[in-house]
């Protein structure tokens, strides 16, 4: 490669680092969401910039952005020094100290916190499971399949589409049973299989909890894009 | 009143504000977070029609004959109800109080009915001051932002035993009706701030008191509709959904609507045009013409009925609020309609 090519690689792979980063509520990348507001690699260092819809959105989830944004562009070969900045948030400079520091979210807000993000994280993550049951079973019931089939499947008989994956990747993450034996349906919080009488209910809370990730993705994406309106133009700008 | 093809609705705004976030109203050394604060409701009138966009100085500070105009004489509003949202913290004398919505109010008599706030961080102090306030501008309800800044505490919760000695205050002087706001922050920082469980929790215990989750607990919408299936003294307060995804995003829009129909029912939901941030007019008009699209991922939803859109818009925060309702405009023998959601799951 020549020097121009391999900076150009490192950037790319500096971004797709990003890529891999979640909004934990939302569940999705901040890339896609617009949130990397700039990104620049330079003799290896890593410059990144987040910006999210609000001044006032909650410092925790916030945190948990900046700080898996921070690990994932270190880990980056070729990426020598990292620095990841959260812009316009009114507690911008707590958590990019905290995160700079490794200091961990309670010691970054001192008096403010009693712990630290994980029990957070896992509950999102569990709604993401039922958010990411729906978007499989709406898929199944429109090809045909029958409701009330539906607490007999396994993952391997669901056809092999990014949503399934999605869902096997959020269960992994959550320690539930996600090889291609195990239930299509199973309960966020124990792993246990959804027995066919509490399927109604099942699926009624899946639906919901897509409706509101959903909803809430739907305003976070309105509200940036009306904070920052030139946002089409750079989004994807490398 | 709104009429549209024939129907005639009695509209009642279950959530007003009359506010003051002018530069000359911002506390010396809190400027970024009242300007913050202002700036992020601006934000979200962003999510409404373009030509009912203001300028930010407007939007910082209106004036009455503007919120008159825009509620009652454009807006279709019968009766408005104010919360108020205090943030003396970082508002010198408020963003939206008690008293600022009370003088207008007792000018305009009829139009509005005021709601207060408690704050349980105010002591026996506080507790006098909110009786007096009750009294003095004959209050049914009261609002509640628990993630409010207060030195330096970043909120409370219904859950604290001063919240429940407040509460039991509400029972005795006839506060029926318990708005409730989550917001961003609340101690500690590192639990989920929009947690609806301490609503779970006093709506339980307090079974005489209505509590009203404004912006349907948005963003925790889920939680907050298995709690209401528990719960049948809660309800949902529209502010938000109508004007936040109604124009923005109309297929997000059906989806809530459709699941807290499913959920909580026609006679839980409370409409609020959450003035100055949307005005109320392109909400009741968009409400009223508004049908569940054909779509097939909206297919477990039926359409809204009018009668069905009648209480939503009024007639549900009339009876909550003993507001007198033209015999013109009432429902002819109105049933309780128990939602299809799962009840004790």
């Amino acid at each position: 490669m020549t020097a121009l090519e391999e900076v150009r690689a490192c950037h790319a792979a500096v971004w797709q680092a990003l890529g891999t980063v979640r909004d934990p509520e939302l569940d999705e990348p901040l890339t896609s969401l617009g949130f990397v507001a700039r990104c620049a690699v330079e003799d290896g260092r890593a410059s990144v910039d987040l910006r999210l819809p609000t001044y006032f959105c909650a410092p925790n989830f916030a945190f948990l952005m900046v700080a898996d944004a921070y690990d994932a562009v270190s880990a980056v070969p070729g990426v020598a020094t990292t620095e990841v900045r959260l812009v316009d948030h009114f507690a911008a400079e707590a958590i990019n100290r905290g995160v700079a520091a490794r200091a961990g979210f309670a010691a970054s807000f001192e008096g403010e916190a009693t712990g630290e993000l994980e029990e957070l994280r896992a509950t999102f993550v569990r709604k993401a499971v039922l958010a990411g049951t729906d978007r499989v079973v709406r898929a199944l019931l429109a090809s045909g399949v029958d409701r009330a089939r539906l607490a007999d499947l396994t993952l391997g008989e669901v056809p092999a589409t990014a949503d399934r994956e999605r869902l096997r990747d959020r269960r992994r993450e959550l320690g539930l049973p996600c090889g291609d034996g195990d239930p299509l349906l199973v309960d966020p919080e124990t792993g246990q299989p959804v027995p066919a009488g509490e399927l109604a209910r099942h699926l009624g809370f899946a639906r919901l909890t897509r409706a509101s990730q959903e909803a809430n993705s739907g305003v976070c994406r309105d509200m940036l894009r009306v904070r920052y309106p030139h946002i089409g133009e750079q989004e994807g700008a490398r | 009143m709104y009429e549209k093809d024939g129907e005639k609705y009695f509209v009642v705004d279950g959530h007003t504000h009359f506010w003051d976030a002018s530069p000359e109203n911002w506390v010396e050394g809190q400027e970024e977070y009242a300007k913050g604060w202002i700036e992020c409701f601006h934000a979200y009138q962003g999510l409404g029609p373009q030509d009912t966009h203001w300028p930010i100085d407007r939007f910082q500070k209106y004036s009455e004959e503007l919120m008159m105009h825009d509620l009652f004489e454009a807006g279709h509003v019968d009766v408005a109800i104010f919360q108020p949202t205090n943030l003396r913290q970082w508002y010198r004398n408020g963003f939206n109080t008690t008293e600022a919505d009370g003088a207008l109010a007792e000018k305009h008599p009829g139009k509005f009915l005021v709601n207060t706030y408690f704050d349980p961080r105010e002591g026996d102090a506080g507790m006098k001051a909110f009786e007096e306030r009750v009294k003095r501008y004959h209050c049914k309800g009261v609002k509640l932002y628990t993630a409010e800044w207060l030195g330096d505490s970043r909120g409370w919760s219904l859950k604290d035993p001063e919240a429940s000695r407040y509460l039991e205050k509400c029972e005795e002087l006839g506060v029926r009706n318990v708005h409730v706001h989550k917001g961003p922050t609340i101690w500690p920082l590192d639990k989920d701030a929009f947690d609806v469980s301490d609503v779970d929790y006093v709506a339980t215990n307090f079974q005489g008191l209505n509590f009203i989750v404004e912006h349907v607990g948005l963003p925790r919408i889920e939680d907050f509709c298995f709690m209401a299936t528990q719960e049948r003294n809660v309800y949902a307060g529209l502010a938000v959904v109508v004007g936040g995804l109604m124009h923005a995003r109309p297929k997000f829009f059906a989806k809530v609507m459709g699941e807290l129909m499913f959920w909580l029912g026609e006679d839980k939901l409370i409409f609020g045009a959450d003035y100055a941030i949307w005005e109320p007019k392109w909400q009741v008009e968009g409400f009223v013409d508004w049908t569940m699209p054909a779509d097939d991922d909206l297919s477990d939803f039926p359409p809204l009925t009018v009668a069905q859109k009648k209480k939503i818009l009024g007639l549900n925060a009339a009876r909550l609020y003993d507001i007198e309702v033209p015999e013109e405009l009432k429902l002819e023998a109105p049933k309780v309609v128990e939602p299809v959601g799962v009840p004790n799951p």
